[in-house]
């Protein structure tokens, strides 16, 4: 049922001009790029148009005592200044729960807080005025007094006798807490040969999306209607909240999401700010305009990934790994996220650790905990880097107590290509993995051989190089099981609507977004393969409620493998639609006939019969002279969900070769290399710059990223002076090679390829470090591994 | 509010601004020209630059005040003029692009790059590209767009 064959679609990938699935087709998007010419949310202008901004908490914990506006009120160009209580009148708060994270437990959240602050750069106070700069004039003319409040910022006393509860209506700082077991822990690693542990931590960090998030909010009291310009990954899910939130019909909301800056899972969540800026819209019944400046972004853009996991793995003399124990710490803010909540990342880490491996011993805890520091929530391949810098450490620990070559380590333990389906030992079910052809590949493209000769030959002179792997698998294509089950208004399905107009040309409106990462291109090839269209002729909508199908837009690596199959089978449909119209009008059975490069043609001889502009003519203007009850719709749409698999697992491997300098702790990536599994490819050319793209993302995180906190909740890293981002110099040059496991839930075969570079990169790097620093008896686990951590850990500070 | 006038893409303009106005917000707000962004208003990430008297300059960095008699292009009028069509044609068929939004900074450096180091190693685009800021490529592509240009105009002007 997954291979695209003549026989099954009546099309092959290689054999027509308009066979595109598989091929570098370059973005029709791009262009606009590179002229300057695209459309963001901030070059949005609407008639009578408002600009907000906000003064936000200075405290990480403080009791909002007055505010004082009169100043601010006075400032030329202001227009009006919100409180909460204001915006309340409005909107309902919000509690981010889901219902299957069971025990789960979050505080309500208004859009701007009633009582506290809690946490710094919380927005607080909101001033609207005819331009941003004068918004800014407002605020600063405001003067609210504070009475100051402890602040719990250290997780690891989260929980203990004597934090500050943050809610205390919730009782505790526990957010949520899973464990989950497989086999006998104890037992395994009481009879283990070997067991060896480490203390991983894993910083908090963030998205920095170079467009800040945008929004644009507009109530018109004529129609009551609420229109939306956003920079957003989810269109359809953000309609929903407006419309429950601001008590409106979600047929009343319209969200228009043109180009996107960047979103890697900043611009999925509902932040409190763009929530404002919709109710102060539709206070006002006129446009309010928001666009965060940086400060902003860095205080109250959602981070990620603050971990700390105690970690061990048990080994037998032979080498065969027999079981992990996992203890992971998290602290995600005041306030879980909504709607997708911020205890998701802890459970991928419980979900994920191991993951491609045999093994049948598991024990791995995740503790969710409140803290007053800028909320967390779902990043770039969620829990992923994480898990593998736990999992894949410790697998090059274990290999070093062996004293085995972490390649042959690998081999002995990675699942068996020949294994699937497998349930793993956390309930992940695989339908099918390629970890040994993997590994095959990337040793064909590693020239392991001649690297170690190198590395022999420059610690000679003094110079410590390192080479790292890691394995992974990655989470794409999810279900409903992932939030729907939860509760949570997030379609898991996903629609397409594919057209032909009367000149002959395609249409297709789909409800997964782009955010550069070329979701338009994807669709226009998948339209103009499967209806039989030069690539050039099809046109792409997203981004717009009222005129996509319903969906759930662009997260979870889901685009192509959810968004691109609706495709499929809407323009599959659309041209066996083509063929019938067509065989009415030549006297030819339909199935005698084909449609390539927008010709439909004899399928036998190839001749040309007719064009589809010509096609398109008569049944749009002379339907007079088709037969009476002869079906005409040249319009299909098809909806597609997974139904077998909760989940489609990819996998994949990541090499890293790295020079650390010892004199001053500094680590220079000198190459590195990916071999990703992500099902159908359906264009390399995307495909490998989204996986190095991931892949410097990653390595960001493992060596720069850093939201710093001070003892008090002051954050410290504000510019992109203090929170270091890779550039180009600093970066290597990355191989990424491919191999192909279709998943079969699918005609397309597609899973996600957009997160597998981040959920690799940071382990590979951290074990290509450590195998420099071996012959020195140091080893680091705490990242961003920096200077000052390495120069620690060699004992020279 | 300042009186200034200057050429913006070839064209003359003459408009009061406030002192405090910025060029980046210049050419978005007043001028319409939304192709340079703002990205951090602080001069790291690049995604405002644009030429000024022959060189780039960060946007979020310049009070349009200090530029009467300036002359200013930005990535309208590079585009317009054809100077750099090969570069982006480069960048479309390497997928050089992601989001786009730090692209018009990244194609208005690398015209500093194509103008006045024609030798450029790969080193040395990386480390010339070091000042624009991308999230979503990781460098390669874009790298590799400008060092074919370089090349493509090397061979062309060897003939």
């Amino acid at each position: 049922m997954n291979e695209i064959t003549p026989a099954s679609i009546g099309l092959s990938r290689e054999d027509l001009p308009n066979s595109y699935i598989g091929r570098s087709v370059p973005r029709p998007n791009v262009p606009k790029l590179v002229q300057g010419r695209a459309t963001y949310t901030d070059d949005v202008v609407l008639p009578r148009m408002l600009h907000a901004a906000f003064l936000r908490s200075p405290h990480a914990h403080a009791r909002i005592l007055s505010i004082e506006t009169a100043a601010a009120l006075a400032t030329p160009g202001v227009v009006r200044v919100f409180t909460g209580r204001d915006i309340a009148e409005v909107c309902d708060p919000w509690v981010a729960v889901l219902d299957h994270l069971k025990g789960m437990k979050s505080a309500p959240q208004h859009p701007l807080p009633l009582e506290r602050a809690t946490w710094q750069g919380e927005p607080v106070v909101a001033v609207v005025a005819e331009s941003r700069a004068a918004a800014e004039d407002g605020v600063a003319a405001l003067r609210v007094e504070w009475e100051p409040l402890p602040a719990q910022t250290d997780m690891e006393t989260a929980l203990a006798p004597g934090a500050v509860v943050i809610h205390p209506e919730l009782g505790d700082n526990l957010v949520f807490t899973r464990t989950a077991t497989a086999g006998d822990v104890e037992a395994a690693f009481a009879a283990a040969h070997k067991v060896v542990e480490a203390t991983f931590v894993t910083a908090r960090h963030t998205g920095v999306t170079l467009e800040p998030r945008s929004i644009i909010a507009d109530y018109n009291r004529a129609d009551g209607t609420l229109t939306v310009h956003q920079s957003t990954q989810a269109p359809h899910m953000m309609q929903g909240v407006f419309a429950k939130h601001l008590r409106l019909r979600e047929s009343d909301v319209r969200v228009i999401c043109k180009d996107v800056g960047g979103s890697f899972g900043i611009k999925v969540h509902v932040y409190p700010d763009e929530v404002a800026v919709a109710a102060m819209a539709r206070i006002m019944g006129r446009p309010v305009k928001f666009v965060a400046d940086r400060f902003e972004s860095f205080t109250s853009d959602i981070h990620a990934r603050d971990h700390r996991i105690k970690a061990r793995i048990a080994v037998d003399a032979q080498g065969k790994i027999l079981g992990f124990d996992v203890d992971d710490l998290t602290g995600i803010g005041p306030y879980s996220v909504y709607p997708r909540t911020s205890a998701i990342e802890g459970n991928q880490v419980v979900n994920l650790c191991g993951g491609p491996y045999d093994f049948v011993n598991y024990r791995c805890t995740t503790t969710v905990v409140l803290q007053n520091k800028a909320p967390t929530c779902q990043y770039r391949a969620v829990g992923h880097p994480i898990a593998t810098a736990v999992t894949e450490g410790l697998v090059d620990m274990a290999a070093e107590a062996l004293g085995m070559d972490p390649i042959a380590f690998r081999r002995i333990n990675l699942i068996r290509d020949d294994a699937y389906p497998r349930t793993s030992p956390s309930g992940m079910r695989f339908e099918g993995l390629s970890h040994h052809a993997s590994l095959d590949k990337l040793l064909e493209m590693v020239p392991v051989e001649k690297i170690r000769a190198d590395q022999a030959a420059q610690r000679a002179r003094g110079v410590y190089r390192g080479l790292g792997f890691a394995s992974f698998i990655e989470l794409t294509n999810p279900s409903p099981f992932m939030y729907g089950i939860g509760g949570a208004r997030i379609s898991a399905q996903d629609g397409a609507t594919v057209r032909m107009d009367p000149d002959g040309s395609i249409t297709i409106a789909s409800g997964v977004t782009e955010q550069g990462q070329g979701t338009e291109a994807i669709l226009a090839q998948i339209a103009a393969h499967g209806v039989g269209v030069p690539v050039e002729r099809v046109k792409v909508i997203t981004g717009d409620t009222q005129n996509t199908p319903y969906g759930g837009g662009t997260w979870a690596c889901r685009g192509a493998g959810i968004g691109g199959e609706a495709a499929l089978q809407s323009a599959l449909a659309l041209r066996a639609q083509i063929l019938e119209v067509a065989g009415a009008m030549l006297q030819a059975k339909p199935e005698t006939l084909d449609v390539v490069m927008g010709e439909v043609v004899d399928r036998a001889s190839g001749t040309p019969r007719l064009s589809l502009a010509e096609l398109g003519r008569i049944v749009y203007f002379r339907g007079d002279t088709l037969p009476r009850d002869l079906p005409r719709e040249l319009v299909q749409t098809r909806h597609f969900i997974t139904k077998e698999y909760p989940f489609a697992f990819t996998n994949g491997i990541q090499a890293c070769w790295a020079e650390v300098d010892v004199e001053t702790g500094m680590v220079k990536v000198l190459e590195h290399w990916c071999v990703e599994d992500c099902g159908r490819v359906i264009n390399p050319l995307l495909v490998d710059e989204q996986v190095r793209g991931g892949i410097v993302q990653g390595l960001g995180g493992a060596l720069y990223e850093h939201c710093v906190y001070d003892a008090e909740g002051n954050l410290l890293t504000t510019t992109l002076a203090d929170y270091l981002v890779p550039m180009s110099a600093e970066m290597p040059d990355i191989h990424v090679g491919h191999v192909e496991t279709p998943t079969r839930e699918s005609l397309l075969g597609a899973k996600g390829a957009g997160e597998a570079g981040t959920a690799g990169a940071p382990a590979a790097l951290m074990n290509a470090i450590n195998d420099a620093l071996r012959p020195l008896g140091a080893r680091v686990t705490e990242q961003p591994f920096t200077p000052a951590r390495i120069l620690k850990a060699l004992g020279r500070i | 509010m300042i009186p200034i006038t200057l050429t913006v893409n070839g064209e003359r303009v003459t408009r009061h601004v406030e002192p405090r106005r910025h060029l980046i917000d210049f050419l978005r707000l007043d001028l319409g020209l939304t192709g340079s962004h703002a990205g951090c208003e602080h001069g790291v990430c690049g995604a405002c630059t644009v030429r000024v008297d022959g060189e780039i300059v960060r946007g979020c960095l310049v009070l349009a005040a200090s530029l009467d008699g300036a002359e200013v292009t930005t990535i309208e009028g590079l585009s317009d003029s054809g100077e750099v069509a090969d570069l982006q044609a480069e960048f479309v068929a390497r997928n050089a692009a992601q989001c786009g939004f730090c692209t018009p900074g990244m194609v208005m450096t690398a015209a500093d790059i194509l103008r006045h180091h024609p030798q450029a190693s790969r080193a040395e685009i990386r480390e010339h590209l070091s000042g624009n800021y991308c999230r979503c490529t990781g460098y390669q592509a874009i790298v590799d767009a400008v060092e074919a240009t370089l090349a493509q105009r090397r061979q062309e002007a060897g003939r």
